[in-house]
């Protein structure tokens, strides 16, 4: 998936759970029909969905944090969070409306 | 061995619908014989620790069980992410309202038609109205819902219908998969496999839906494996990610193992703890890995992909549960589900097929 854009501000369907689990000592997100294990720096992007940050305030965020440039690991591993169908866009959910 | 993720508890085979497809073993579980309350709890519990993240309440119909609000409270305590498989047959808003502060996290209603005559005709009882009742309940307390629609021969040409009460309900997901063929739909199987015709004419309306739909419904379409060359990776593997535990406490790979009773012992987790059954129980370890292939799939580079492909529809339409899934085109039986398409395509759809075998034991007219 190439089409995140770094505008758009990705949150969690309301179906998706992002959750710690003590059993594989992960952050783990749960939806319906499937369950993800998240590694540290999924868990770290993860946390930061929330419908206001936009893609590109993560990755500020997270590059700040881990001090290097992390847009692409963001935009990746966002991709494949909403070809799963976990995320939304906040932005896109309003131009559709 | 990886660790499992969903468990399917089935918490009663009692059900109110009597589908002729119905994925349940010929022989049920009495009321009496059902894993208490307590019971379950321990279940999960073990299920937990071992590492299962997804609890399907399933059936039967699981509102038959007067405790399951009880039970939902109690699974999500243990953490798990809690989906209710429901006909919507008893769904009161008393009810779903005590579900929803329990913490139940989603609701799947089946539907088995477009429209009522035909969905309560499939289902054997008058069950449609009620049905999207239960949806718009779902919906209105905020739920996600997803529909979940056994597609056969004589519902798939009213897709487009089934696709705009999908709309209608705001459904968050819906599923179309056209039926499995074990069990009681295999008994079923000329009456519900449908043409290549159908097939061709249900595929471009479910493509157009998703793209129009895209961002409201998730479109999940299954096409009949007996239309595919290779098999579906069933359950994702044998033993590998899934586990179903039946209403008296019976440790399966997958809802339909119950057949493998003549060949392995079944554990149960009344006799046995659930880490013990899912590491080494024999029927577990039969089909798990390559280890037990034979060819073509030992030497298939398929094999990490689709595990051979599905054991129960091997045993019941080879004999051989160490068969290679006969839907497989390098299976040499393939020629048994040809003759079966075939069969299909030649007589006319819909409503001239052969006449369903309901699922009660005397015929018995819609009540
Ligand atoms: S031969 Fe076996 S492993 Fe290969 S595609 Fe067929 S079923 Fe799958």
């Amino acid at each position: 998936m190439s089409g995140i854009r770094p505008a758009a501000r990705p949150r969690f369907r309301p179906f998706v759970r992002l959750q710690w689990d003590p059993v594989r000592g992960k952050q783990v997100l749960l939806a319906p029909e499937g369950a993800l294990v998240l590694n540290e720096t999924g868990a770290a992007i993860a946390a930061l969905c929330n419908g206001e940050r936009s893609v590109a305030d993560i990755a500020e965020e997270l590059g700040r944090r881990y001090e290097r440039p992390v847009d692409q690991d963001v935009a990746t591993f966002l991709g494949r969070l909403a070809a799963r169908r976990l995320l939304e866009f906040a932005e896109e959910q309003a131009g559709n409306a | 061995m990886l660790d499992p993720v969903g468990l399917l508890a089935e918490l009663t085979h009692r059900c109110p619908l009597h589908c002729p497809y119905c994925s349940n073993p010929l022989a049920l579980v009495d009321v009496g014989d059902e894993l208490t309350r307590d019971e379950w709890v321990r279940v999960w519990s073990e299920a937990r620790a071992l590492g299962v993240l997804q609890l399907h309440l399933s059936g039967g119909e699981p509102l038959q069980r007067p405790d399951l609000t009880s039970l939902v409270g109690e699974a999500r305590s243990l953490g798990f992410y809690t989906n209710l498989i429901t006909s919507g047959i008893g769904l009161t808003p008393v009810l779903a309202e005590r579900l929803r502060a329990a913490g139940l996290d989603h609701v799947q209603i089946s539907l088995q038609a477009a429209d009522r005559e035909r969905s309560d005709r499939i289902a054997g009882t008058r069950s449609y109205d009620a049905k999207l009742a239960a949806a718009r309940l779902v919906k209105a307390l905020g739920f996600p819902l997803t529909l979940n629609v056994v597609l056969h021969r004589q519902n798939i040409d009213d897709i487009a219908a089934l696709l705009a009460v999908a709309e209608e309900l705001a459904a968050d997901r819906l599923e179309l998969a056209n039926t499995q063929y074990y069990g009681w739909a295999l008994r079923n199987r000329a009456a519900l496999l449908p043409t290549r015709a159908q097939l061709e004419r249900a595929e471009p309306l479910v493509q157009a839906a998703r793209e129009r739909l895209a961002e409201r419904m998730e479109i999940i379409y299954v096409v009949p494996d007996y239309y595919e060359d290779y098999p579906k990776p069933c359950m994702g593997g044998w033993g590998r990610r899934q586990l179903t535990v039946t209403p008296n406490g019976d440790v399966l790979p997958c809802p339909a193992a119950s057949q493998f009773g003549a060949t392995f012992p079944i554990d149960n987790v009344r006799r046995r703890p659930l880490d013990s059954i899912w590491r080494e129980s024999a029927l577990f370890d039969a089909f798990r890995g390559a280890a037990w292939m034979r060819e073509p799939c030992r030497s298939c580079p398929r094999r990490e992909v689709d595990f051979g492909g599905c054991r129960c529809q091997a045993l019941q339409v080879t004999g051989d549960a160490w068969a290679t899934d006969p839907v497989c085109r390098l299976s040499p039986q393939r020629a048994l589900i040809d003759a079966a398409v075939r069969t299909a395509n030649a007589a006319p759809a819909a409503d001239s097929a052969p006449a369903l075998a309901y699922r009660w034991s005397a015929p018995r007219a819609l009540d």
